[in-house]
Order: C-alpha cells, then sequence, then structure tokens
C-alpha cells in the first residue's frame, strides 16, 4: 500500500558507534529496576568461581598427606575433607543462586521489553504498520527478543565467570608455582590461535556452503510451490537435472565446510595436551627438586586442564553478545519509534453524531514526493450514500484511511458534524463509524467475541437478532458451540463468505450513524453476495455511508460517486452528471457493465 | 530409521571406521591418567629423571595419536553425513516430482519444503554427531570405570555409584524440563500469533478502539510466558550445582578411600590421583552424552518427517493409449455422469455431472465460488480420477491414456499465474523445449503478450525473478498464457485465468484464440459472463451440480441461476 521507508545514508561506522552504547543506555533502564539480583548474581558468580577453584587445592594438599603405606595422616585428611564439602556445598549453593538471579534478570527484562513493544504497536501511526512487513515486527517482537534474551543469559552465566575463573585460575597457579604458571599462560594462548586460523580459513567454505543452499532453497520451493504447474507441464526430468546440479556442489562444499570446521576440536585438544605433558615434565622435575608437592602438581595439572575451557567459552560468548546487541537495537528501534500523535487533553468527545462530513481543501499523500489527493473539498450531508468507484488498486481505501482517521491530512481539515476530527478523541471518531473491510479480519476467541468485540453489555438476543439481520445466524447456529464457537487466528476453518457476514454482524450489532463499506465481492459466491447485499442496504437506511463499489445499483443509487485512478480522486458528482461529462467514469462504465 | 541406513549404505565402510577411529582416540585418551600415576610413583618418587622425560614424550605421543584418529574420524563421519544427507535430498525431490495432485493436497508444499531444507540439514548433523560422540562418550564414561577397576576394584565401586547417580541428574533434568520447554514454546507461539493479529487486525482494533484490551490480553499472555520460563530455567539451573556437587563429593570420598587404601598398603600415591583424573574425565563426557541425546531426538523426529514423505506413493497409474490425427473432428471431451468427491472431504464436490464437447469448440463454465469449476477441469486434465461415472476423451477412457502423453495434450492455464526464475523464453519453453521461435511469437501474440514483451529489455530473453515478482498481473496471467497455447496441445483450459485482463484485453484474447488455425478444444472457466457469453455451450454449475448446459441465449431463457449470476453482472 505504501512503498517501505529508507533509512537515510548518515555516516554508517560512526553511527554504529554511538548507536551501540546508546543501546546500551537504552537497555540499562531495564536492567537498572533490578539491581539487587544484578550485585547478588555479581557476587555469587565470584563465589561460585572462587570455590571451584579451591577444591582442587584442598585436593592437593589431601594427596600430600598421603605419601606412602603406612605413612598417611588420616585425621588431617579427614579435616581437609571436611572443608571440602563445606567448600562443595558453599559454591553449588552460591551457584543455584545465581542462576536463579540470572534467570530471573533475563526473563523479566525480556517481559518488560515485549510489554513496551506491544503498547508501542498499540499506537504507532498506521504509516508504520503499513510500511513495515509484518513479519518484520513480529520477528523483532518475537525472534529478537528471543535471541536477546539467550544472549543476556549466556553473558551473565559464562562471560562474568568465564573471566573470574581465567584470573583466578591464574593467581591460584602463580600462588602455587611462578615458573610453571608461566609456562601454562604463554602456551594456552596457542589453542586460541589455532582455533582462530581454522575458523578463518574454514570461513569461505561456509560462505560457499550457505550460498549454495540458498541457492537449492530457492529451487525448492520455486518447484514445491509450482508443482501442480511443473506437473501439468511434464517439467519433472528438467527440474530433477537442475537439481542434481545444485545438489551435487551443495555436497562437495558442505564436505569441505564440516570437515575443516570439525579440525578444530581435534586441533585445540592436542595443544592442551602439549600444556598438559609439559606441565607434567616441568612439575615432575621441579617435584624431583623438592620445591613442589605431589599434592601441588596434580592440582597444577587439573588447573592446565580446565584453563583453555573458559577461552573458548567467551570467544563464543562475545559472539553471542553481539548479536544479542543487534538484536536489542532492533527492538529497541521499534519501540522508540514515534507515535502518532497524542490527543488533546480536552479533545471533544462525539456523542449523538448526525452524520454531516465536510471536506475542505484536504491534500494527501503517502510520500511528499508523491502527491495524491489535492485541493479536495466533499460536503456530506447526514443520510447520504456516497459510491467510491475505480479500477483494482486505484487506491479507494486512501478515503476510509482518511475518514477514520488512520492517517491525518497534509493539508486541510475532515469534520464530522461541524467538529475538526483532529480535535475529536479518536475512540469517539472511530466509534461513530461502522467499518466492514473486504479483507476480513477475525481475531482468535470465540464468535460472540467478535460481534461484540467484547462489549459486555449486549445481551444474547441483540447478538442473535443482528445476526438474523446480517444472515449469519443461520450458520452460526449449526456451529458446535453456537455463539461461544472457538474460532483460531484469522479463522481459518470458515469460508471468506462467512467471515465477511460476521464482520457485517459486528456492524449491525453496534449500528453506528456512519458506515463504512468496502462491497468486496471477488471471493464470495453469487447467493451469498445477494444477501450481503441486503444486509448492507438494510444497515444504510438513513445512514450516512461510504461504499467502496462494485455493483451497479449501488453506484447508480449513490448521491455522490467518487471516481478515482491511480490514487487521485479525477472525477466527482453523481451518475447522470458523470455520464454526461464523458470522462474516465463513462468509459469505465462502459467497458466494466457494458459490451 | 530404516531410510537412514538405506542411505547410509553406500558409506558402510565410512560409517564403521569413524566411531572406530574415535574410540580408540579415547581409548588414548584413558591412558593419560596411568602415565601421570607412573611419573608420580616411579619418576618422582624414586627420582627416575629418565623415566619422566619417557613417560611425558609417550603422553605427546598419545596426543598426536590422538589427534590423527580424530581428525580421521571426523573425516569418515562428515563425508558419511554428507554424502547420505545429499543422495537423501536427491531421492526425496524425485520422489516429491513423482506425486500425483491428490498427494500434493495431502501434504502441502510448504511443509515439503522444510522437509527437504531444515530437516535433512538437521538429520546430516545429527548423522555426523551419532558417528562422532555415539561411541566416544559411552565408552569414555565407562572406560574411566573400567580403568578405576583395574587400579583398585573397592576405589572403582565409588565409580559405580557416582556414574549412575551423575546419569539420573543429567538426564533426569532433561526429561523433566523438555515436556516445560514445549510449554514455552506454546506460550512463545501465543505471544506471537497476538503481535500477528495486532498488525493484521489493526483497523478493526482501532475502529472498535480495543487498544487497550489488547495490551492487557498481550501483558497476560507475556506474563504466562514469564512464568514458564522462569519455572523451566530454575529447574535445569540445578543442573550445574547437582552434578557439582556429586562429582566432588564422590571426588573427596575417593582421596579418602585411596588414603586409606594407601595406608595398608595397597595402592599408591600416582593411583590416587589417576583414580582423581578419571573422576574428573567423567562429568564432561556425560553433559556432551545428554546435549547428543537432545540432538539425536530431534534428527530422529526429523527423519520420521522425511520418512512420511517417502511413505506417500504416487497412486495414479496411466494407460498405453495415445491420442490420435487432430483432423478428425469428433467429440474430444465426453462426461458421463460423473461425480467426486476429495479424498477425506464428506461431501460431493461434482455431482452427476454430464456434457460433450465437439472437436475445436469452445465450452464455457461458470458458478460462485465452491460450484466445482476447477475440480471439474482437473478432472478433464485427469490430475484426478473420477469418483464415478466415465470421462472419454476422443471416444477412449481417460484411463488408457499414457500419463505424460496425456500432459503433453491438454494445456492448463491455471488460475494463480505461476512462473519461475529464468528467462521468458525459459518460461514459455517450460512444458516443450523443442519450440520454435515463430510458435513463441505466435503463442505471445495470441496471448496479447507479444507488445509488453518486446517492449522489455531482452525481449523473449529478459528475465523473469522468481515467481515473476518483477511483472505485473495481468503481464504474469498473458505469460501463462502463451506458455499453454505455446505447446499446440489438443485441449486447451483456461481456469479463470484472464481474471487480471481488462475487458477489451480479455475480448481481444478470445478472439485471437477463436482465429487459431486448428484451434484446440477449449475450455474457460470464469465468474464473468461477458468472458463465455459466445461459448458454443455454457455449463452451469451451482454446488457441484449441474444448473444448466446450453448457450447463452438458451440458458437466458431457461436457466434461473444463469439469469442470476448475468443479473448481478448486466442489471
Amino acid at each position: 500500500m505504501v512503498p517501505s521507508m529508507s533509512k537515510g545514508g548518515v555516516d554508517m561506522s560512526q553511527k554504529k558507534e554511538v548507536s551501540k552504547r546508546e543501546t546500551f543506555r537504552k537497555l540499562w533502564k531495564y536492567l537498572s529496576g533490578h539491581w539487587f539480583f544484578l550485585v547478588l548474581s555479581i557476587v555469587m558468580a565470584a563465589g561460585t568461581v572462587v570455590g571451584s577453584l579451591y577444591i582442587p587445592i584442598l585436593v592437593g594438599k589431601a594427596i600430600d598427606q598421603i605419601i606412602g603405606q603406612g605413612n598417611v595422616n588420616i585425621s588431617a585428611i579427614l579435616r581437609i575433607l571436611m572443608t571440602g564439602a563445606a567448600v562443595i556445598l558453599f559454591t553449588s549453593a552460591a551457584q543455584w543462586i545465581m542462576n536463579i538471579c540470572n534467570n530471573r534478570i533475563t526473563f523479566h527484562v525480556t517481559r518488560d521489553i515485549r510489554n513496551d513493544a506491544m503498547r508501542k504497536i498499540e499506537i504507532l501511526p498506521l504509516k508504520y504498520i503499513d510500511g513495515h512487513p509484518y513479519g518484520d515486527v513480529v520477528s523483532r517482537v518475537i525472534t529478537d527478543v528471543d535471541t536477546f534474551a539467550d544472549g543476556l543469559l549466556m553473558g551473565f552465566t559464562q562471560f562474568f565467570t568465564g573471566i573470574v575463573t581465567i584470573f583466578g585460575t591464574i593467581g591460584f597457579m602463580f600462588s602455587i608455582h611462578f615458573k610453571i604458571a608461566l609456562l601454562v599462560v604463554c602456551l594456552t594462548p596457542i589453542s586460541l590461535l589455532v582455533a582462530r586460523f581454522i575458523a578463518t580459513h574454514t570461513y569461505d567454505m561456509f560462505q560457499l556452503q550457505s550460498k549454495t543452499r540458498g541457492e537449492q532453497t530457492a529451487l525448492i520451493e520455486e518447484m514445491m510451490e509450482g508443482q501442480k504447474v511443473v506437473k501439468a507441464f511434464g517439467y519433472e526430468d528438467k527440474a530433477n537435472e537442475r537439481f542434481q546440479d545444485v545438489n551435487e556442489r551443495l555436497a562437495n562444499y558442505s564436505l569441505r565446510a564440516t570437515f575443516f570446521s570439525s579440525i578444530t576440536n581435534p586441533s585445540t585438544r592436542f595443544v592442551n595436551s602439549i600444556v598438559y605433558a609439559s606441565v607434567a615434565l616441568s612439575g615432575a622435575f621441579v617435584a624431583l627438586s623438592g620445591r613442589l608437592s605431589i599434592g601441588q602438581l596434580s592440582c597444577l595439572l587439573s588447573y592446565a586442564n580446565q584453563y583453555t575451557k573458559p577461552f573458548n567459552e567467551i570467544s563464543g560468548v562475545i559472539t553471542e553478545l553481539q548479536n544479542a546487541f543487534v538484536c536489542a537495537a532492533r527492538i529497541l528501534e521499534l519501540i522508540e519509534e514515534e507515535p502518532q500523535i497524542p490527543e488533546d487533553e480536552n479533545a471533544v468527545v462525539l456523542d449523538q453524531v448526525e452524520g454531516n462530513v465536510l471536506l475542505e481543501n484536504v491534500d494527501f499523500s503517502y510520500e511528499a514526493s508523491q502527491r495524491l489527493i489535492e485541493d479536495f473539498n466533499l460536503n456530506v450531508k447526514a443520510g447520504q450514500r456516497i459510491a467510491i468507484v475505480g479500477p483494482t488498486g486505484c487506491g479507494k481505501t486512501t478515503i476510509i484511511n482518511l475518514l477514520m482517521r488512520f492517517y491525518d491530512v497534509n493539508d486541510g481539515k475532515i469534520a464530522v458534524d461541524g467538529e475538526d476530527i483532529r480535535k475529536v478523541t479518536r475512540e469517539s471518531l472511530r466509534s461513530s463509524y461502522g467499518m466492514v473491510l473486504q479483507d476480513t479480519w477475525l481475531r482468535s476467541g470465540s464468535i460472540r467475541d467478535n460481534i461484540t468485540m467484547f462489549d459486555s453489555s449486549y445481551t444474547d438476543e441483540e447478538i442473535i437478532k443482528a445476526a438474523k439481520e446480517a444472515h449469519s445466524w443461520s450458520f452460526i447456529k449449526r456451529l458446535p458451540n453456537g455463539l461461544d464457537t472457538m474460532i483460531h487466528e484469522d479463522g481459518s476453518g470458515m469460508s471468506q463468505g462467512q467471515k465477511q457476514l460476521l464482520c457485517i454482524t459486528r456492524v449491525m450489532l453496534c449500528l453506528p450513524s456512519m458506515l463504512i463499506l468496502d462491497e468486496a465481492t471477488s471471493s464470495i459466491d453469487t447467493r451469498t453476495e445477494l444477501k450481503i447485499q441486503n444486509a448492507f442496504a438494510k444497515m444504510m437506511e438513513g445512514r450516512t455511508s461510504f461504499i467502496v463499489a462494485h455493483r451497479l445499483s449501488t453506484i447508480k443509487s449513490a448521491d455522490i460517486i467518487l471516481v478515482m485512478k491511480d490514487g487521485h480522486i479525477i472525477e466527482q458528482g453523481n451518475h447522470e452528471s458523470l455520464m454526461a461529462k464523458g470522462g474516465f467514469y463513462h468509459t469505465l462504465y462502459q467497458s466494466q457493465f457494458q459490451q | 530409521m530404516k531410510t537412514v541406513l538405506h542411505f547410509m549404505s553406500s558409506y558402510k565402510k565410512e560409517s564403521v571406521l569413524a566411531p572406530l577411529f574415535k574410540m580408540f582416540e579415547a581409548l588414548l585418551e584413558l591412558f593419560v591418567p596411568l602415565v601421570v600415576a607412573s611419573i608420580i610413583d616411579v619418576g618422582i618418587l624414586k627420582g627416575d629423571k629418565s623415566f619422566i622425560i619417557t613417560r611425558c614424550l609417550m603422553m605427546l605421543a598419545l596426543a598426536v595419536f590422538g589427534m590423527v584418529c580424530a581428525i580421521t574420524a571426523q573425516y569418515f563421519a562428515a563425508k558419511t553425513a554428507v554424502g547420505s544427507a545429499a543422495a537423501m535430498r536427491k531421492e526425496l525431490f524425485q520422489h516429491i516430482l513423482s506425486f500425483g495432485y491428490v498427494e500434493m493436497d495431502q501434504v502441502g508444499s510448504s511443509t515439503l519444503i522444510t522437509r527437504m531444507t531444515s530437516d535433512i540439514n538437521q538429520v546430516q548433523n545429527g548423522i555426523n554427531m551419532a558417528l562422532r560422540l555415539f561411541l566416544r562418550s559411552p565408552f569414555i564414561v565407562f572406560g574411566a570405570m573400567i580403568m578405576a577397576f583395574t587400579i583398585d576394584w573397592k576405589a572403582a565401586m565409588i565409580f559405580v555409584v557416582t556414574i549412575p547417580l551423575l546419569s539420573v541428574v543429567v538426564f533426569g533434568v532433561m526429561f523433566v524440563t523438555k515436556p516445560m520447554y514445549k510449554n514455552v514454546q506454546a506460550g512463545v507461539d501465543r505471544i506471537l500469533g497476538i503481535t500477528r493479529e495486532n498488525l493484521t487486525g489493526v483497523r478493526v482494533i482501532r475502529a472498535f478502539h480495543q487498544e487497550k484490551g489488547e495490551i492487557q490480553r498481550f501483558n497476560e499472555a507475556n506474563e504466562e510466558l514469564t512464568v514458564l520460563q522462569k519455572l523451566a530455567g530454575r529447574i535445569s539451573g540445578l543442573t550445574n550445582p547437582l552434578t557439582f556437587v556429586i562429582i566432588n563429593f564422590a571426588i573427596l570420598f575417593l582421596i579418602y578411600t585411596g588414603a586409606l587404601r594407601v595406608n595398608d598398603g595397597t595402592l599408591s600415591t600416582g593411583q590416587v590421583v589417576a583414580l582423581y583424573n578419571y573422576m574428573s574425565q567423567i562429568l564432561v563426557e556425560l553433559v556432551k552424552l545428554a546435549n547428543l541425546i537432545i540432538l539425536e531426538t530431534k534428527a530422529i523426529a526429523c527423519m520420521n518427517r522425511i520418512d512420511d514423505i517417502f511413505a506417500a506413493k504416487a497412486s495414479m497409474k496411466g494407460g498405453n493409449e495415445v491420442f490420435g490425427d487432430k483432423k478428425e473432428k469428433g467429440i474430444a471431451i465426453s462426461f458421463d455422469d460423473v461425480s467426486f468427491t476429495y479424498e477425506g472431504a464428506r461431501e460431493a464436490s461434482l455431482q452427476n455431472i454430464s456434457f460433450e464437447v465437439k472437436a475445436g469448440d469452445t465450452l464455457g463454465i461458470i458458478g460462485g465460488t465452491g460450484a466445482g469449476k476447477s475440480s471439474l477441469i482437473q478432472l478433464i486434465a485427469r490430475f484426478y480420477d473420477a469418483s464415478e461415472g466415465k470421462i472419454l476423451l476422443d471416444g477412449k477412457a481417460i484411463e488408457s491414456y499414457d500419463l505424460s502423453e496425456l500432459r503433453h495434450d491438454i494445456s492448463l492455464v491455471p488460475q494463480k499465474a505461476q512462473l519461475f526464475k529464468g528467462s521468458i523464453r525459459e518460461n514459455l519453453l517450460f512444458g516443450n523445449d523443442q519450440l520454435t521461435e515463430k510458435d513463441l511469437e505466435r503463442a505471445l501474440e495470441i496471448s496479447q503478450a507479444k507488445e509488453f514483451v518486446d517492449a522489455r529489455e531482452g525481449g523473449l530473453d529478459a528475465p523473469v525473478e522468481q515467481g515473476g515478482r518483477n511483472l505485473s498481473g495481468g503481464q504474469k496471467q498473458r505469460l501463462t498464457l502463451a506458455r499453454a497455447i505455446a505447446r499446440n496441445a489438443g485441449i486447451l483450459i483456461m481456469d479463470d485465468s484472464a481474471s487480471a485482463l481488462d475487458f477489451a484485453t480479455d475480448a481481444k484474447l478470445r478472439k485471437a484464440i477463436k482465429e487459431m488455425e486448428d484451434r484446440p478444444t477449449t475450455i474457460i472457466v470464469s465468474q464473468r459472463a461477458s468472458s463465455m457469453m459466445h461459448a458454443d455451450q455454457i455449463l452451469v454449475l451451482e454446488d457441484g451440480k449441474m444448473a444448466g448446459l446450453g448457450s447463452h441465449e438458451e440458458l437466458m431463457k431457461s436457466c434461473e441461476v444463469y439469469q442470476e449470476i448475468y443479473g448481478s453482472q448486466y442489471e
């Protein structure tokens, strides 16, 4: 309907830096409310790390009490082991509390972000919603927030503990033996370098793999979606041939990508083994000279074994965090989107609307560069019928958008019963119109909710009466639970005609003094269409109505006909005057209704 | 499961060698604690320097062998996984293309796409990881225990208790949280649904000022989700503290038992250190195993979905009859009391349809939505078989014709204009790549597409994007018409395929078809009375039954439904 908006091409790299800090600042607003749990989590994380690093030392001390046959200090060992048990219990408790804190912070923050996003969606201008694919907005609210939550949780649980572990390990190792610790600190980065080397060299292959995979998916999509055509034209062999070609290439790239990337683990493990062997060798020699006990050696060995783990984890977490930041920025962008113009505090509440609508010098366009409606004037008296006609896609919905104030006019004004609609509450303006659109929308819930739109003041009798008038009762009553039958999102399981009848029932029930009807017939069979026509006719009696009209009878009997083409209103008048004019309406009439 | 083995069977050697090498690597890893023990017991305690050096070199050698084994195993695993997945994709694609319309309706295109892509990828990953880890992880866990037994059976009893205890925690948490995460997913789906609804229904929601109610509905669902997430998180957050407690208490017991055993002379200090090292190895592998099991359950679920597709078999069989000489003008199509019910549908879509069309004539089919128009033409092209009654083409039963012959002699223009990525020419050659330039030009002229094709840069070789995105609705329709006309088939069926054309173009199109030399038998389906007023016969359908058959004039006199349709459009 409206072309999507493009972002200005400001210096991206600079903007990125600023926006990253910006993003963090905004996220802090969500996080700061949980400061207590944040502090608790950090304290507990530190406790966890120190505790788990202290245990190998205790084990080492215990081993040192085991010297040989008949030379074991059991009571000293028991003392050490008792301390060990206490440390273990303390550490695991700290770890558990930390997990609970992190869970709580993460899920509460994401909940708050999502609620804010939804609150924003309800007040976004229609221009935004029409201009962005639904899938994009949905993925911001759902997928992006999920990815952000994952990143946040991982960041909390692994990033901080990882760093503390690295420094803790180094500290403990140096406290045991300086030179051996130095050896470990110098050798370990090799495994990171190896991992990095492999990652950069396999990157190209992964690129090729995903590119080919994309190519294959596109082919699959095309052939599956057009399968009936493929069949009807006997294209199967050709399709197989094309598929086989991509498939072979993909298998080739996949093998290389999978294999080369899977070298990483054995290689880093190998580097690790070298570090381990070096510690064993140097440690054993130092032990020979008596400056290192066996217990200390075993402690150093177990540190050497664990030391690379946090490094590998952290590099994973950093990618994850970067990703989370990007996602957070996307959802924050939505939350901070400019909302529709807020209502005036003393905005007028329309009551007992008669139905006089005045459009005065109205200028409107979706985008400044493409002018659509210029200096448009229309004076509708209460009870008049206005037909909007024109070829498909000519922008008939623009008028509806303006009347309902889904979009604001750029210039001029629209007034209902003399009140400028910008000075009226949106609620009272919109509830003075009954609207039936071509794309019938039902929400998940019961039939009753869909008809009353959650206004519980209607009695069953009133609802049934409206349903009978809209010719929907005959099918509603046959549904398993009548009015209380639940329908799924978008009314799946109901025919287009039935959905339309429900939407009409909805308006038939509240019957406001003005109507906006899209007399869509494309997907409804002739019989149902007749019923709908009768229902429409009944509603329109004595009400100001704007009708996107397809039927000749509606158009002919309209008080004013607006003829639209390519988004512009090009002619205005009644049937006779427009026919006499011999313009576009005349041609349209000739081509559509006569041979 | 059988299917996976079938596809892996071309890689028998690799699928045995991969886990074997992986196991070998694990075995080498299990030796390390023993070497360390001997360094302590022999090297340090007895002060043998050369022993220490040789043992450390031995550890390096173990590491080198370990790496070589692992890389070999990874290669075989990757080869098997990628190769079997590629074969699976190829066969599945061929299999899907062999489907008839009945099978296509049953499965639907969107699920076919996920099965061809992400499901097979999951299976590939599953095979790869299974070959790599399924033997290694249990081998290390139980290997560590067995090694403990070789050192000292009493100390090994601690392993016997610890391993099941750890397994209970790791797998227990996994099984308890699995349904919880399912609930979380359902919660996410719910808020996704609400978000979607609020975007698609924004106009109605605002017209009925439901914004506040919707925010509240969302907040409630969101709160529910948060509670579920916290609950699941709390339980899975137990894994780490619990396993930490178990493994470390086991180590404490191990040290204590070890100390007693050293004291009475059955164990050496180095052996106690070795036992301690074995205990540390267990946990990592057990966690890996748990993750592997999650991955494999997913992969198996994907494999079952793929199997379902393989299980569906094309049900339609053709005969070996071919179409005779076209010059003979007889009855091209004849329906004799035909009824048709879609599989699984309760009511018949078509009932007791009988009509005849002479070769070269035009039949119009008109009726409202759901009247059975599309079903009827799909029977003519034998995309479905009639449930009752007889359909004859050129006087012979439709079932007796060879299927590909049938596809070639019946050209269908579907309701939805579907084009494929490539050039305009490639799209026109879709059904028959033997067509000459002249055939294509003629088809473009008849379908009223020549003008815009010539105007495009590159003409016939102008690119068509996927799904024909770079063309307007009317242009797409005219190209699908050209594609069908170019094939020179004996029967041309147009299923409401001029709906995006304006009246004048529609009229020109019909005129051009009428003026074709050796004009095909033409069937026009439409909701517009104007599209078929000049057809030789018009068949009026209502609710799957014949409401009238005859020329426009006859129907205007006799058929109420036709009068009604005409009236609503011409009043």
